[in-house]
């Protein structure tokens, strides 16, 4: 069987910490970055004869995320111990649940290279957090940080219906886009907030039961996903090709030789001896909490996108773009609503707005609130543009200077005299100029060289200070260009 | 003149009130009387002497500026320690935390402190309140108050003694499968079992935690009740508390008049102690006597009580008992790796009764036998609840004995596990169905040694089961005898 007549099946399993102010079972400040050990108390650091209170505010996160990707969230779940020994666990077993988790049978539609895809979600709970080992180099010993210990997690499993690294990818960035619309999760997979391991088998095509699962784990970003993905996929092909057969085990994906590792064999299967939860009453969701949860529910990404689409006339590439991020669709709208035309308004966003965005790493927080530039002053440049009051250059031009003032961009272009010159005597002029400037070029473009107009524009438009009219510069210059012809 | 040591706590509490006492004095005559007699006796891991004599300092303090200290102002009043006391070492009768000393109380701790006792100090049981003589503490003996080469019975053993023996007016305990009211039995004083949900188990070391439930032993019942009172109610750190408060416990003196008494048949078998056997049937007379009408019943799931506690049970504890791995807190055995480090700390500080009964639970929730073993005990648990509800339709409590025996020889019934887990025969259905339950004196073998009546009631009708008891105790004697000790 070669790889060609192979597929993939995938699941993924996501690690969401929740954004709560303090942790599941106590009343500890589940803020990331504290000194070590600073956010703790008896229950997360389990000792002797203390016991778990549920933050009633996980149950709500979790009924949001439930809501938002179409699980049915049970009247009646039930919180079970997971058993084993690990110094970043203090009690010996983690709070979670098994048997009866609160959301089931959700699902996610993603869209993959424009198509959409529909990704069953098998099932979503609530657990605590444990400690971060911390393996100090300093005296070769281990410490452990116990700050992480207890804050709230999501555990979002994925049906096996994922197909290729591209997939997994995109699912991914759309759930992790949720979670940001609804402000449960801040979706940081560098500092861990979002935390994904995979289980990938391969098969013949066609066929339906399932090969030999193995669990990918260590990946700290999306590219390592796929990348990881790409080579375990590969890694299961070959391996099948030439007759190995696979086992069933964990690899850790290996950033930087881009490779997956086995882990150390285990001698034995993994077994965590569940048990439903002494300390903790079942949970019972009162179906009327449900309903005032989902009243809350904002507008998420799939839809929003397809209103923008429907709505603003935007291309599916746009849409997409400016609904990954709550805070960014906000934006545009806002800047729609400020008098900004849908299309130019999506541009300024999605390319100068989004590239501050990124290059001040904005986009690390879970919602922009200090924009550097208002939706207002970007809807105010976008109108100065359209009317041609001003050039799409000097509109560049300004964005910088309008950073922190507040200041109304029509304003600027009145006091320091920016607006665009149509002017056509003047340009004329300036036209003259620049043919006389460069012979070279204008025998070039005479000579068939079109291309050579592009320079011959700049050369003008830098002459004006950027402030010509292009439209106007480019057909004086063709005009002028046929006259002088021989 | 009556010795200090030999009034009832409520007696003690009120002269303090009265300020004829003061708490220092009442302290000092406790801690005299734990100096003498604990050679001989052992209730106690931890005497608090400075502690409680600066407590009993601040409370006469109070009681000079006129404040109101509380209802047990000044009572000098012993702790189990498997109950957590902020600055004071817990050591749950094992040697992993020999050394722990808690940054926090316990609620009822911090409750009973709020109500004015003076803790003196804690005292032994069986290793993390596994047992049922108090043999399996790895940290001291304690001998029966009325022979000494007898058990004081367990848990709770060391509790019990104190009491019996007038070292403290009263000693909390805990009580999982009996543990309260073993000891209480067998030292002849008062255990009560709260219902599980009406005493908070914040801060209580977990050995079973959907069974264990904390309690006083008195050595009467209106005692018993006035520490119920200070220490029952809803706590918001412990979510399997109940959220209603403990109705009034005035009416103590109400009679049993028109009380239906249930008598289960399975609580009275064969091999039973004759002189048991006949002090139960004597006080099943006196109740009906002062009016009780009193009817046979069944509890036909009681056979398998005591397999079924010893599936849950161990099941929790062998999970409750991780947290013991030499990382935080508590012994660490120095070790290679740490594979080894777990490995080694946990085979020196554990007992062989608490190993044992961690791989018990470990094996009832393997994979592969779960479904078997925890998933059918959780059934027949059930069973066992339905069984109490179908008899409390016809009857407001039931009367048994506590145990089949009076206590044993120490040694006597260590060598096998099965015979010590039969001490707790009657005791342990009511664990599982988390009923409140009281033990009282009811008379005395051919040996002179205690034997204990149980009084069981309804989910959280703990006053029924104090006014029946306290019909019983006005009726009759068996709680003035005091241990030759």
């Amino acid at each position: 069987m070669t790889a060609g007549g192979m597929e993939a099946v995938i699941g993924l399993e996501v690690h969401a910490e929740l954004l709560t102010r303090s942790k599941i079972f106590c009343g500890c400040s589940a803020a990331f970055g504290a000194p070590p050990d600073t956010n703790v108390c008896p229950v997360c650091l389990g000792m002797p004869g203390v016991l778990p209170v549920l933050n009633r505010r996980v149950v709500e996160f979790a009924i949001r995320a439930g809501l938002a990707t179409h699980c049915r969230i049970a009247p009646r779940s039930v919180f079970a111990r997971k058993n084993y020994f690990y110094p970043d666990l203090p009690k010996g077993y983690q709070i979670s649940m098994y048997e009866l988790p609160l959301c089931t049978g959700g699902h996610l539609d993603v869209l993959v290279d424009g198509v959409a895809r529909r990704i069953g979600l098998t099932r979503i709970h609530m657990e605590e957090d444990t400690g971060k080992s911390v393996h100090d180099a300093d005296d070769g010993g281990s410490l452990v940080d116990f700050n992480r210990s207890g804050v709230p997690l999501l555990e979002i499993v994925s049906e096996p219906d994922l197909r290729t690294p591209a997939e997994a990818g995109v699912y991914l960035r759309t759930l992790r886009s949720i979670l940001q619309y609804l402000e449960i999760c801040d979706g940081n997979m560098e500092e861990g907030s979002f935390r994904c391991d995979a289980n990938v088998s391969v098969r013949p095509r066609g066929e339906t039961a399932f090969g030999v699962k193995v669990e990918v784990k260590n990946m700290n970003s999306f590219r390592a996903v796929e990348k990881a993905l790409a080579f375990e996929i590969a890694r299961q092909n070959e391996a099948v090709a030439a007759g190995e057969r696979l086992r069933q085990e964990t690899r850790l994906w290996d950033a930087d030789r881009e490779e997956t590792r086995s882990m150390r064999a285990k001698e034995h299967a993994d077994d965590y001896r569940y048990f439903p939860e002494p300390d903790l009453a079942p949970l019972v969701v009162d179906p009327a909490w449900v309903e005032e949860v989902r009243a809350t529910m904002p507008e998420l990404p799939g839809p929003r996108r397809e209103r923008f689409e429907r709505s603003y006339g935007l291309s599916s590439y746009d849409a997409d773009v400016l609904t990954q991020r709550k805070d960014v669709a906000d934006y545009f709208e806002a800047g729609v609503q400020a008098g900004a035309a849908p299309k130019e308004m999506a541009n300024w966003t999605a390319t100068e707005v989004l590239r501050l965005v990124r290059e001040e790493k904005l986009d690390a927080a879970l919602v922009i609130r200090d924009w550097p530039i208002t939706a207002a002053q970007v809807a105010s440049l976008a109108r100065l543009v359209q009317a041609g009051t001003i050039t799409r250059s000097t509109a560049k031009g300004l964005l910088p200077r309008l950073r922190g003032t507040g200041r109304d961009p029509a304003e600027l272009v009145a006091s320091e005299g920016l607006a665009q010159v149509s002017d056509r005597g003047a340009l004329e002029r300036a036209v003259a100029e620049a043919l006389a400037a460069n012979p070279a070029q204008v025998a070039e473009y005479r000579a068939g060289k079109e291309k050579v107009l592009g320079f011959l524009v700049g050369q003008v438009m830098r002459a004006s200070g950027g402030k010509a009219n292009p439209q106007l510069v480019q057909e004086l210059l063709r005009a002028a260009l046929a006259e002088e012809a021989p | 003149m009556i010795a200090l040591h030999e009034l009832t706590l409520r007696e003690a509490a009120a002269r303090v009130r009265r300020r004829e006492i003061s708490a220092t004095e009442l302290t000092r005559a406790a801690l005299a009387r734990i100096t003498a007699v604990e050679p001989g006796l052992g209730a106690f891991l931890t005497v608090c002497e400075p502690e409680a004599l600066a407590a009993a300092a601040a409370t006469d303090r109070a009681l000079a500026a006129g404040a109101d200290p509380g209802p047990l102002a000044g009572v000098p009043i012993a702790l189990k320690d498997n109950i957590c006391t902020a600055g004071v070492r817990t050591t749950a009768g094992s040697r992993i935390l020999e050394r722990f000393v808690p940054a926090y109380d316990a609620t009822v701790a911090a409750r009973l402190r709020a109500a004015g006792a003076i803790f003196v100090g804690k005292c032994n049981c069986d290793e993390f309140a596994m047992g049922s003589s108090t043999e399996n503490s790895a940290l001291g003996v304690t001998r029966n108050p009325w022979d000494p080469e007898r058990v004081p019975g367990g848990s709770s053993g060391g509790s019990a003694a104190a009491v019996a023996a007038r070292e403290c007016y009263a000693a909390l305990g805990t009580d999982t499968g009996g543990s309260i009211r073993l000891p209480a039995g067998f030292c002849g004083v008062v255990g009560l079992k709260p219902t599980y949900g009406r005493v908070s188990r914040w801060g209580v070391i977990a050995y079973a935690s959907s069974l264990d439930q904390v309690g006083p032993i008195t050595r009467n019942v209106a005692d018993a009740a006035l520490v119920l009172a200070a220490i029952a109610g809803h706590d918001p750190r412990d979510a399997t508390s109940a959220p209603r408060p403990l109705p009034p416990l005035d009416d103590l003196a109400a009679g049993v008049g028109g009380l239906r008494l249930g008598l289960p048949r399975e609580y009275f078998v064969e091999g039973m102690q004759p002189a048991v056997d006949a002090a139960v049937r004597a006080a099943v007379r006196v109740l009906e006597g002062l009016g009780a009408a009193v009817e046979p019943v069944s509890l036909p799931h009681t056979e398998y009580a005591v397999a079924t506690y010893y599936l849950i049970a161990t099941a929790e504890a062998s999970s409750n008992l991780a947290r013991y791995d030499g990382v935080r807190y508590g012994l660490r055995a120095p070790a290679a790796s740490l594979g080894e480090m777990y490995e080694a700390t946990r085979a020196a500080g554990f007992g062989a009764e608490v190993k044992r009964r961690i791989m018990l639970g470990t094996y009832a929730l393997s994979k592969g036998y779960y479904d078997a073993w925890y998933v059918k005990a959780q059934q027949v648990r059930t069973l066992i609840r339905h069984d109490f509800d179908a008899v409390f339709a016809r009857c407001d409590a039931l009367v048994t004995p506590v145990a089949p025996t009076t206590a044993f020889r120490r040694g006597e019934r260590t060598a096998d596990p099965l015979t010590m887990y039969l001490s707790d025969i009657f005791t342990i259905s009511v664990n599982l169905a988390g009923l409140p339950a009281l033990v009282l004196p009811c008379g005395v073998d051919g040996g002179g040694l205690p034997i204990g009546l149980q009084v069981i009631g309804r989910p959280f009708d703990e006053a029924t089961v104090l006014r029946a008891a306290a019909a019983y105790e006005h009726a009759t004697d068996w709680h003035a005898p005091r241990p030759p000790i």
